[in-house]
């Protein structure tokens, strides 16, 4: 049914990305895409992977952004990786006519069954966030799962039971947990960092959260432009150097 | 957003057919045309030819067309869904008043009423088929409210220039009622969508690149490298960008041959009489469907996705 849950549970997972650690590596991309190649929502197609205009199904995509303050002369370079924000209200769910889109009851996670959709992309129009995308080759829509068939895998050890892009952020910048508990550990890092929801203005009610690069250090704590270092006194030199000054002082 | 072929041949078509099932049952019920056979079986004959050619047409964009049928399932929440069920359920109406007025020559009375319900029906499922676009807030330009105003008013234009110009060629009918209809709705339809033109320049934006990063309040965001260094499902659905530049002469192109010429030409008919209505009403007809044509690709290719703003697009 893909009307969203009369009774969620209060359980809502999602991931939490600072924008002030990503260097924009692109790994959480393509660990992403090696994990879920294999996965619930395999297989993420490549079209033309060798030729000229290669095209792929990718659940995460790293942009880069420069945001300008012309009035203080400021800028900021900022790496944003994009996914699945697995929305309370999400719109690519109340659309799908065959119930292919559903929103889990007991964690929130959004999930596609490819067996029953029929890939008309009505999914991938209602997503704000480009969330969604088709696979040309099977026909069907594919979609970040927050790898359902990893975090729940008690097959692997339980520090491996964490999305493929958090496991493999090399700088830590991405953090799993439940943001329905005020008191988890990803729910203070985004009071602590004031944490933000992408374009609520669309109220799709995002469950994940982004933590803004931190204020630049100015004035005072201000690196020296030049390293400033004369110092052309021999003092405390050895007796050869010291000779050797003289002389070519001279 | 893309304008695909089969989507613009299907809400075109469709809604037209839907305009002309309207028609008929006024048109009978009403007592306004008598129910000749050879009329009512090229009448219903084109309408459900337009209906069902329109909605096959919508699965051929499927990626998976054998399991269209697992659209139906979804009525409860999805606008499509409901689309699908209604088109399904107007057959029935509209099925059993095309066979009383070919095999029973009757088309008013009870029957008209039975016509008059799956005119009704026909209504609602253009409608439906409206609110597919107009529920999707991530493409403002078709969240409004005159998306569904438009959808319902070209489709009883474009039915009612077939009505009117069947008529003409069989002779048949109080033609004068058809006339004035005609030239009411392409009055209606234009200003219509002149005035969603108007809402679409001057309607503020509803997100922007910083609202779409939350990166506001650092400044101005523009994005300096994209993810991936060429076009992917997103831009090639989602960002299309031709229809922008030409926008401006394809909208005067819509506008004449949709709307101007065809109301000209229709009521010319009432000043230069009878004798001219056969070549005037399919001219006409024949002007508002390329208009139809050029104002549905536009509907679909001016519309930009909010998603754009991850792809350097500054405010939707």
């Amino acid at each position: 049914m893909t009307s969203l849950p009369q009774n969620p549970s209060k359980v809502k997972l999602g991931l939490v990305i600072d924008l002030d650690i990503c260097v924009g590596c692109h790994a959480c991309a393509v660990n992403c895409k090696e994990w879920n190649t294999s996965g619930k929502m395999a297989p993420l197609t490549d079209m033309d992977p060798y030729g000229a205009k290669p095209d792929g199904v990718w659940f995460n995509r790293v942009h880069t952004y420069e945001a300008v303050d012309e009035a203080a002369g400021t800028s900021r370079t900022v790496h944003f990786p994009r996914s699945c924000l697995h929305c309370d209200d999400a719109p690519c769910v109340t659309v799908c006519p065959t119930g292919a889109s559903y929103k889990r009851e007991e964690d929130g996670i959004v999930l596609i069954n490819t067996d029953i959709c029929i890939g008309c992309k009505l999914c991938s129009w209602a997503c704000p966030y480009g969330a969604r995308e088709y696979d040309e080759d099977e026909g069907v829509m594919k979609k970040c799962t927050l790898c359902v068939d990893k975090i729940y895998n008690e097959n692997l050890p339980p520090e491996s039971r964490v999305p493929a892009c958090v496991s493999t952020c090399p700088t830590g910048a991405r953090s799993f947990g439940d943001l329905g508990d005020p008191n988890s550990d990803v729910s203070k890092l985004v009071a602590a960092r004031d944490g933000y929801a992408l374009m609520p203005e669309q109220g799709t009610r995002p469950v994940n959260r982004y933590l803004p690069p931190r204020p630049k250090k100015v004035g005072d704590e201000m690196a020296p432009r030049l390293l400033d270092h004369h110092d052309d006194s021999a003092d405390g030199a050895g007796l050869l150097a010291r000779w050797v000054d003289k002389v070519l002082s001279a | 957003m893309h304008p695909a072929k089969s989507v613009i041949y299907f809400t075109t078509a469709s809604g037209a057919g839907y305009g002309l099932m309207v028609w008929l049952a006024v048109m009978g019920a009403f007592g306004f045309i008598p129910a000749d056979r050879t009329f009512g079986i090229v009448g219903f004959g084109l309408a459900f030819f337009l209906i069902i050619s329109g909605l096959l047409s919508s699965t051929g964009h499927l990626g998976r067309p054998e399991r269209a049928w697992r659209a139906l399932s979804q009525w409860r929440s999805s606008w499509l869904s409901r689309e699908g069920v209604a088109a399904i359920l107007t057959f029935g109406p509209t099925g059993i008043y095309a066979l009383s007025w070919v095999v029973q020559g009757q088309n008013g009375g009870p029957v008209g009423m039975i016509g008059l319900a799956g005119g009704g029906m026909s209504l609602i499922t253009v409608y439906f088929t409206s609110m597919i676009y107009a529920s999707l807030k991530a493409i403002p330009a078709w969240s409004n409210r005159w998306t569904s105003l438009g959808y319902l008013s070209m489709a009883l234009m474009s039915g009612a220039l077939i009505m009117l110009a069947l008529q003409a060629g069989f002779g048949l009918g109080h033609m004068a009622v058809m006339i004035k209809a005609s030239v009411a709705l392409l009055a209606l339809a234009g200003v219509l969508k002149l005035a969603y033109w108007r809402a679409l320049q001057s309607d503020p934006a509803r997100s922007t690149a910083e609202s779409a990063t939350g990166l506001g309040q650092f400044g101005n965001v523009h994005m300096i490298e994209s993810p991936h260094g060429e076009d992917n499902y997103l831009l090639k659905e989602m960002g299309y960008k031709i229809a922008r530049k030409h926008a401006n002469k394809l909208r005067r192109i819509a506008l004449v041959t949709g709307f101007i010429l065809p109301m000209a030409m229709v009521a010319a008919i009432m000043v230069l009489g009878l004798p001219y209505v056969v070549v005037l009403s399919f001219l006409a007809l024949i002007s508002a469907g390329v208009g139809l044509v050029v104002e549905r690709w536009l509907f679909f290719a001016e519309a930009k996705h909010v998603v754009t703003l991850y792809y350097g697009n500054r405010n939707v």
